[in-house]
């Protein structure tokens, strides 16, 4: 009889659909986030791309860094730059492709609308059918100052970072060379590519912000560094020190020469530290390492934030200075690395943030971008307070230090950051490179007394001077322009 | 009619009356849905579309009422809401396409009404063995003939005459299933007579097997010719099926599984398509498959895996990413806007469908009847198997489209005339149908009615 065949054949398939079942709820529940974040799941980001993305806007909060503008295709909003690679190195990008980089990837909770802050507001939307809008992002960029670093800098490979010493914030920063966020917006993942493709073929390696992520010897700049541990430890501005033509390294056949093989001060017998950091003499700086020791070069430089995790909402690499055990056996590395040659590294972010606890009393502030977040009906949700990172010298030496490089701008290397009625503070630094151009760099603040800004820069391979180029020269009328910019605004 | 009949057929027909409403809101409120999600306003056309659903619907179960007394209640309003769920999802893919969709869906109907209209007592059929069948395997090798055979996709398994273009293997299927429910019912003694013993199992004499050896080599014909593997998987299987419940013969099924693996290693060895599916199968996720030929299915993963649970909503996802979703991958866009409640809620619904195709087979007391409402029913099972088993990637995808859902003409109005058949197979015959047709036969022995004079006498117990 076929029923007994016809009820198996009815038990087979319900098995088979059992089957279909077990399958679904694999794909769909216990293996589901496995599936849905593969990489090639563009769903996810069609529904990132279906929010109406909150502005990136300058501290003015008018000027647009970034913002959205609606489209006609499946990504329902195209991500716009409309100052194209000025303000690059602040809002990064964002892509469909390569993702989210710089603040775009920083600040996304508050941009895609979906950060704790903005329940109510998203709870009100939800009710109301609207759909969901992502915030607004207030940094602390001045429009008017990241232009006038721009046209300082001109096309001159390098960067250019300006700081509030008394809060952190980052005023202006930029980069040669930069990019053009727009592309790698696109909506067209070839047009994406094919860009992408393109900045990493290109020389400089632009999607990294010499200002903040590429390290460069800082040369004499860091000085400050090495002179801060020495008035820490004791010595005092007026301390003197043997001032020979060239230093005899220990343990060693090498010999270490000022700039351009001279005899600090016209040959003086002595030097005082206030002295030789006017001159930026390397033979006496060399000195004061090789007295200091590494352990305490390395222990300042760190408090500075060098090899520490310095909070910054934007990529940043802090400096870096060798492991006190890399200079054991070598002593000759202490003399190199006081005057910012040998592994010494850093950037204009870190020695920014030098100048700016110079500046700040002795205080160092954490650095940030971001100033504000307001919802998308403009009501203000956060407020970024400024925070102390630390407190790497005392106020005591960050009166010494001041002096010192007030005198470097009126009487030293740096005369070409004079501004009249203004005093200016700063220091020069002219880094040796295997190519024989030299890195050209000045770390300066204004006005000396009471300073609200630091302005720190780096002109790569001596810029258009080449050989011949020292940071007075080619860095200090840089920093000169923006912290007239600054103080005019 | 008698009065106790009478009053059941009554109950039977409230109950399809409801579910045939029931489905003509859950099809109208999805297709609200999805028009509200796609516009925000709701759809112009809501009253037209309304009262079009309601009366083509409705028409069908009067006319099932009135064609078929005491019919199963189930299985039209289950197609119904099936239809209406895929109409639905069609329009939210491509209101373009849904266009069509319609027209084919009120064709569809068209053809049911027709169906049980014109054949009053299916055991008429089984009075047309050979033409039925000869027309069926025509059907499915037409697209192999020279002019009207289009290739589309890689897959010949398409007619065009004109600017009308059509898929004959889906009326093929229909012809095939009566054909071997009055062929194997008429020699299913001499198929199951054993006379060869292998271990525990009994084989019928060679030339006995003839039948078995050519569906085999018809479904190879078609994996051959016409590139169409779903097809060729979906007729062996209906066929060895078939085979067994005339049988009861497991040795057939040893054999059929045996040549399946035969015609399954013949087909990977020979062409390169099988093989492509079967690393898509296993590879579609690996990088050198994910943006190329394993995109597809790739695709249809991240959608199921993204909808989750509870689904995006209806409009919310982006089902349209996988391409050709709207015909053999509407499973997936349903796991994608629906989620798993959604997907769940379609393969009860086929349940409920298959279940009641077997229990209508189960009812009829000749032996005709019970093959080929265990055939139709095995059909309309087996493709939801393989296709919705392809997408979700529990077998190699062989293309094929989910009855009653996806877009597809062919597919749609041969479904419906399936149905039709499948519907008058649960009624109680007219002419010869004893009182007691309806309801689960219990007797494990009792007289086979005799409808027709090629039904041989008696069945051995």
């Amino acid at each position: 009889m076929m029923d007994r065949q016809i009820r198996r054949l009815a038990l087979a398939f319900l098995a088979l659909f059992a089957v279909l079942f077990a399958q679904a709820n694999y794909l769909q529940v216990f293996a589901s986030s496995r599936y849905a974040n593969n990489p090639a799941n563009q769903r996810l980001l069609l529904q990132e791309y279906a929010v109406d993305r909150g502005d990136i806007l300058a501290r003015d909060g008018q000027t647009v860094l970034a913002r959205s503008r609606p489209t006609k295709g499946k990504f329902e909003y195209l991500r716009v730059y409309p100052n194209g690679p000025l303000y690059a190195d602040v809002t990064g990008y964002y892509s469909i492709v390569f993702g989210r980089y710089g603040a775009e990837a920083s600040e996304n909770d508050y941009l895609a609308g979906r950060a704790p802050e903005l329940l109510p507001q998203n709870l009100v939307d939800e009710i109301l059918g609207r759909p969901k809008r992502g915030a607004t992002v207030v940094t602390t960029i001045n429009a008017g100052l990241q232009q006038a670093a721009r046209r300082a800098l001109g096309s001159l490979p390098g960067g250019v970072v300006a700081l509030d010493p008394r809060t952190g914030e980052v005023l202006a920063m930029v980069a040669n060379p930069s990019y053009d966020p727009n592309p790698l917006a696109s909506h067209d993942p070839a047009v994406v590519r094919q860009a992408r493709r393109a900045l990493l073929r290109a020389p400089g390696k632009p999607l990294l912000s010499r200002a903040s992520q590429e390290l460069f010897p800082p040369g004499s700049t860091f000085k400050l560094v090495t002179a801060s541990a020495a008035l820490e430890n004791g010595m005092r501005p007026s301390t003197t020190f043997p001032n020979p033509p060239a230093l005899q390294l220990p343990n060693s056949t090498a010999m270490l020469h000022n700039f351009g093989g001279e005899h600090c001060v016209g040959g003086a017998a002595q030097l005082t530290l206030a002295q030789a950091l006017t001159v930026s003499c390397n033979v006496v700086f060399g000195e004061i390492g090789l007295r200091l020791g590494a352990a305490k070069l390395v222990e300042q430089a760190q408090k500075f934030g060098f090899d520490k995790a310095v909070p910054f909402e934007l990529p940043f690499e802090e400096g870096s200075i060798p492991p006190v055990s890399e200079f054991a056996g070598a002593l000759s590395f202490v003399a190199t690395s006081a005057i910012g040659q040998q592994d010494v590294q850093a950037n204009p972010m870190q020695m920014a943030l030098v100048g700016a606890a110079i500046a700040n009393g002795g205080v160092e502030m954490e650095p940030h971008v971001v100033k504000e977040i307001r919802d998308a009906d403009g009501r203000v949700v956060k407020e970024i307070k400024p925070s102390v990172f630390g407190q790497p010298i005392s106020a005591r030496t960050s009166a010494e230090l001041t002096a010192m490089m007030v005198s470097v701008v009126t009487a030293g290397t740096g005369t070409a950051a004079q501004i009249p009625g203004v005093q200016v503070a700063g220091k020069t630094g002219t880094a040796e490179t295997p190519s024989g151009k030299p890195h050209a760099w000045f770390v300066s603040f204004a006005p000396a007394r009471n300073p609200r800004i630091v302005v720190a820069v780096v002109v790569l391979n001596g810029g258009d001077l080449g050989s011949d180029a020292t940071g007075g020269a080619v860095a200090a009328p840089i920093a000169k322009a923006v912290i007239q910019a600054a103080l005019r605004g | 009619m008698q009065a106790a009949t009478t009053l059941e057929s009554r109950a039977t027909r409230g109950t399809q009356l409801a579910l045939t409403i029931l489905a003509v809101i859950l099809s109208v409120g999805a297709y609200v849905l999805v028009v509200l999600g796609k516009t925000g306003k709701a759809p112009p056309d809501i009253v037209a579309f309304v009262a079009a659903m309601s009366a083509a619907f409705l028409i069908a179960h009067f006319v099932v009422v009135r064609l078929a007394p005491g019919a199963d209640p189930v299985l039209l309003p289950t197609a119904a809401v099936l239809s209406g769920l895929g109409y639905a999802m069609i329009y939210r893919l491509d209101p373009g396409r849904a266009g069509d969709q319609f027209g084919w869906l009120m064709l569809g109907l068209g053809l049911f009404v027709l169906t049980l209209f014109v054949i009053r007592d299916h055991r008429v059929l089984d009075g047309y063995t050979y033409t039925i069948g000869l027309a069926g395997v025509a059907f499915l090798l037409l697209p192999v003939a020279p002019g009207i055979g289009r290739t589309i996709n890689g897959a010949r398994l398409w007619v065009g005459v004109g600017p009308l273009v059509f898929e004959p293997a889906e009326i093929g299927k229909v012809l095939l299933v009566i054909f071997l429910a009055s062929f194997l019912n008429a020699k299913k003694e001499l198929l199951a007579m054993a006379t060869r013993r292998i271990g525990p199992l009994h084989f019928p004499e060679l030339r006995y097997m003839g039948p078995l050896l050519v569906a085999w080599a018809i479904s190879l014909a078609v994996l051959f010719l016409e590139k169409d593997l779903g097809s060729s998987l979906l007729f062996f299987g209906i066929f060895t099926a078939m085979l067994w419940t005339a049988t009861g013969r497991a040795s057939y099924l040893v054999l059929g599984v045996v040549l399946f693996a035969i015609g399954a290693f013949i087909g990977y060895s020979a062409f390169a398509h099988v093989q492509d599916r079967v690393t898509i199968y296993l590879h579609a996720l690996d990088p050198q498959h994910l943006h190329a030929d394993g995109y597809q299915v790739a695709q249809a993963q991240f959608a199921m895996a993204t909808g989750g649970m509870v689904g995006t909503g209806l409009g919310q996802g982006y089902p349209d990413l996988i391409p050709s979703v709207w015909t053999d991958f509407i499973f997936a866009a349903f796991g994608e806007e629906l989620g798993l409640f959604g997907v769940t809620a379609l393969l009860l619904l086929y349940v409920a469908l298959i279940g009641r195709g077997f229990r209508a087979a189960l009812a009829r007391e000749d032996g005709f009847s019970k093959l080929l409402g265990a055939g139709l029913t095995t059909a309309v099972a087996l493709q939801t198997f393989i296709i919705v088993g392809g997408v979700t990637r529990l077998i190699p995808l062989t293309g094929i489209t989910l009855p009653f859902v996806s877009y597809g003409g062919s597919s749609l109005v041969a479904n419906f005339v399936l149905l039709a058949l499948l519907i008058r197979v649960s009624a109680p015959p007219p002419a010869h149908a004893p009182t007691r047709a309806r309801g689960r036969p219990r007797a494990t022995e009792r007289a086979e009615s005799q409808p027709t004079v090629q039904t041989p006498r008696g069945e051995p117990a």
